[in-house]
């Protein structure tokens, strides 16, 4: 079964003083995510993102669509059992303790007295509040509010962690913790679906991602699969004309470009061969030929360019 | 599991409010009752007992309204703004369940906060006369329709901060709160008048608002009157009908309300 | 060390509040003059409806009514302090009191001995505090008392002993009434005004009311009926003396000496009386009994 199960979902807001204009903040999105991966959800501020995480958590309705965790409908208390939720830039009562708070958590579920004592101390452990867990929450900062937000999301050991932007806001060392604490999730065979716009992130951690822009999908699948897909070769011919080089543009990725004698056109790997073959027959000597080796960043703000412009999006593996 | 996850809430919320320092009010209410005490040479002595009664319960009435509203503002709307609404309900228990138990926590710290102030009525009423007397027990019929006024007042402010925000919930309850105390002589106005829209319209509103005015018995006590038994009852079953029917409304709502 | 702040210098700040409070109190003082008279003329507010005022009072009703009955009774009392005599809002004032709260009996008792009594010492409209009490009834009908008030103003101001004495009866009709009501319905109705019949009344009043206005109201008319008395009788002993010796007596050491007297007598406000060449008696012109407190000329 898979731990997160999205299908056709849409989500219509109506905006506008009187409520008359609808505003599609998601589209038809379908996505599944498999038990024990780590799945990042990418794309650019207002892509959908928390619209996505929000009707997983229950917090919104969908207008289209579902949503199922772990089979059982999203946002219903059934799936709270299995799912821990940590929200962006997270508030919690600030009178409390850590202590207290996920003590006032814990009583949410069916855990008895020994078991929530135990489940407590143990979360304190993980993020590493042991310390202060006599502190009011009012007098911490952001990293530490965000690891205990992230020890609320796992206080009933939930086989699926939801984290919205989780190191948002943080100095590098809280983000290296947050990694930490990913990872070790990872290590224990939990499913984490979070939501970043922080690449790197995305790369050290997750298996696969998905990049919703707009509302849509644009692309899904292992990050090393849609990297290579884009990679290639970055070749600079001599060429007398532009209508030389006309034979390499159906082999290139992008239309080549022309300037003063020389051509620069990107091929991808698939084509190199073919590319050096029409190179020797058709008399344009070859000046350089180098690896791309094409970064995430790269790869995103070029699907977000395509989307934009029109261009099919790349196609989910 | 259901009622005790409620019951969390209810603590919590209770919680809240005294570490909000909110019961500090009866800071101010014991000064009034010092100062009323102490005022009282100036007045003949057989009405000094009247005052007393009469400023003590329309203070405990005053300051339990302020804060059933200062409070009940608060209640989702804080929540929802500040966003710790999030946590809370990845939690597996329903929205209702939250309604339901905030609802009850409010109820509970005004209970807790209108004892303290009783106590310090009876304390300064012990002062003032040096022993009670039979009829005094009447003063807690009064004290009990003050606090079944507050719980009205708190289902309305539930009500009101499931889809408006805190100012305009205020003053929503707040005027509400005068309407329904006005209520009898609106119905009364509307009797008398010939249109009978406007008496069609003023019947309607009596009946829709709540009608606070069935709960004014401080005047009557404060001269060692007593309420009759059936009237206890049928205020009392009219504020329970009436908290319901508001809670479940807030319920209604707030389960289909988009959290943005 | 203080932190170096870029706050201007705190005695500055000090020197400007000072500055600030010195130009506001004599400013207050002086507005506190200007705005005089336009408090002066309290006939001129708008007096509210009470009925009004009490749905207004959103519950509040009884605590409203005390103030309102707190301030009669300061508008009473200041009128008599400033020497005016006049008291044009107290009817308006108590009837906003008793539309709040119709249980608040010290004012309806208020209203029946001051509406009543003629001026300087009251309104002198009768007609108002029977009016008032007889509210006070249909609102308290187990308060036998307020037969009792109701009664003494027929009795004492109106002199319709009829009137007095069905209240009486009335009021005598209560179980828990005292039974001294039900002698009172017959005495009025069989003697009409008399002196001792005025006293007991009177002292009634004086020992059942807790409203210090009402009570020294009430023991000025017994000073009154006392003196009234005492001069009856020293008058009567000066006339035996005069057919005794052929002349009045000048000094109540005389009548002493005659036997007619035992001691010096004091009127209630522990001052001789005076005796008078023509054969009357008055009192010390130092005393502070009201002779005009007394009933109407032409009924004792």
């Amino acid at each position: 079964m898979a731990a997160i199960e999205i299908s056709g979902l849409s989500k219509d807001f109506l905006v506008g003083f009187w409520r008359k204009h609808r505003f599609r903040a998601l589209d038809r999105l379908s996505l599944q995510i498999e038990q024990g991966e780590v799945f990042g959800f990418l794309g650019p501020n207002g892509a959908g993102k928390t619209t996505t995480l929000k009707i997983l958590t229950g917090l919104i309705f969908p207008t289209e669509g579902t949503a199922t965790i772990l089979g059982k409908p999203a946002g219903q208390p059934e799936a709270f059992l299995h799912a821990g939720f940590l929200p962006e830039n997270p508030y919690f009562y600030d009178y409390l303790t850590p202590q207290e708070l996920l003590d006032y958590f814990a009583r949410f579920y069916p855990l008895t007295p020994e078991e929530r004592k135990r489940r407590c101390d143990s979360v304190l452990d993980q993020a590493g509040l042991s310390d202060v867990r006599g502190r009011p929450l009012r007098k911490f900062s952001k990293g530490m509010l965000q690891r205990v937000g992230i020890a609320q999301a796992i206080l009933h050991e939930p086989e699926i962690v939801l984290l919205d932007e989780p190191m948002s806001g943080l100095d590098p060392v809280g983000r290296h913790e947050v990694r930490e604490l990913i990872l070790q999730l990872k290590a224990a065979g939990k499913t984490v679906f979070f939501s970043t716009h922080i690449l790197s992130d995305a790369e050290a951690l997750c298996d696969r991602i998905a990049i919703l822009n707009r509302g849509k999908l644009v692309g899904v699948g292992q990050i090393s699969d849609l990297l290579r897909r884009q990679a290639g070769y970055d070749a600079v011919i001599e060429c007398p004309s532009p209508e030389a080089i006309a034979p390499l543009a159906p082999l290139a990725a992008k239309p080549p470009l022309y300037s003063g004698g020389h051509c620069r056109v990107q091929i991808p790997e698939q084509e190199l061969s073919r590319f050096l073959s029409l190179c020797q027959g058709d008399g344009l000597r070859l000046i350089s030929l180098n690896p791309v080796r094409l970064s995430l960043e790269d790869y995103f703000v070029e699907v977000l360019r395509d989307t934009e412009s029109g261009r099919a999006p790349a196609a989910a593996s | 599991m259901n009622s005790a996850q409620t019951l969390t809430i209810v603590r919590n919320t209770f919680r809240e409010a005294v570490r909000d320092r909110v019961l500090y009010n009866l800071i101010a209410f014991a000064l009034i009752m010092i100062a009323s005490a102490l005022l009282f040479g100036e007045i003949s002595i057989g009405i000094q007992k009247t005052i007393l009664l009469n400023i003590g319960l329309s203070s405990i009435s005053v300051f339990g309204l302020l804060i059933a509203i200062f409070l009940g503002i608060g209640l989702v709307y804080k929540e929802m703004d500040k966003r710790s609404l999030y946590a809370l309900l990845s939690k597996p228990i329903r929205r209702s369940q939250f309604i339901v138990g905030k609802f009850l926590g409010l109820n509970f710290t005004i209970l807790v906060n209108t004892a303290f102030m009783s106590l310090g009525l009876w304390a300064a009423l012990f002062y003032l006369t040096r022993g009670f007397e039979p009829q005094d027990i009447y003063i807690w019929e009064a004290i009990y329709f003050i606090l079944l006024q507050l719980s009205l007042v708190i289902a309305l402010c539930l009500f009101f901060s499931c889809f408006s925000t805190p100012v305009l919930s205020a003053v929503f309850t707040f005027v509400a709160y005068v309407i329904g105390n006005l209520a009898s002589d609106i119905r009364t106005f509307g009797e008398l008048t010939e249109n009978p829209l406007l008496g069609a319209l003023t019947t309607g509103i009596y009946y829709m608002l709540p009608n606070f005015s069935n709960f004014n018995v401080s005047s009557w006590v404060a001269h060692g009157n007593p309420v009759e038994g059936s009237v206890i009852l049928w205020n009392t079953l009219y504020a329970l009908c009436y908290d319901a029917i508001l809670v479940t409304a807030s319920v209604w709502i707030f389960s289909r309300k988009d959290l943005k | 060390m203080s932190p170096r702040t870029t706050a201007p210098a705190s005695w500055k700040m000090a020197l400007l509040l000072a500055c600030g409070f010195a130009v506001l109190v004599p400013t207050q003082m002086t507005l506190n003059r200007r705005l005089a008279p336009y408090r002066e003329t309290p006939e001129m507010i708008w007096v509210p409806s009470g009925k009004i005022l009490r749905a207004l009072s959103l519950g509040h009703n009884g605590l409203l009514a005390d103030i309102y009955w707190t301030r009669a009774v300061q508008y009473y009392g200041r009128q008599r302090v400033d020497r005016k005599f006049e008291y044009p809002l107290l009817s308006s004032l108590l009837d906003i009191t008793v539309a709040l709260d119709p249980q608040l009996l010290i004012a309806y008792k208020f209203g029946g001995v001051f509406l009543a009594a003629p001026p300087p010492y009251g309104t002198g409209e009768p007609q108002k505090a029977v009016a008032l009490l007889r509210l006070a009834l249909r609102e308290n009908p187990g308060e036998w008392r307020l037969w009792h008030d109701l009664g003494f103003v027929y009795y004492w101001e109106l002199k319709d002993y009829k009137a007095a004495s069905e209240a009486y009866l009335q009021g005598s009709r209560n179980p828990n009434a005292a039974p001294w009501m039900q002698v009172m319905a017959a005495v009025i109705l069989q003697k009409g005004g008399d002196r001792q019949t005025s006293r007991f009344l009177w002292t009634e009043i004086f020992n059942s009311s807790e409203d210090v206005t009402i009570r020294e109201n009430a023991r000025d008319h017994i000073d009154t009926l006392r003196a009234l008395d005492d001069i009856e009788e020293l008058e009567r002993r000066a006339a035996t003396f005069h057919g005794q010796t052929g002349r009045w007596p000048l000094a109540a050491q005389e009548l002493i000496a005659a036997g007619l007297l035992q001691g010096i007598p004091l009127d209630p406000a522990q001052h001789p009386y005076q005796f008078q060449p023509d054969g009357k008696v008055t009192l010390h012109p130092s005393s502070t009994v009201k002779l005009d407190y007394g009933p109407s000329p032409g009924s004792l």
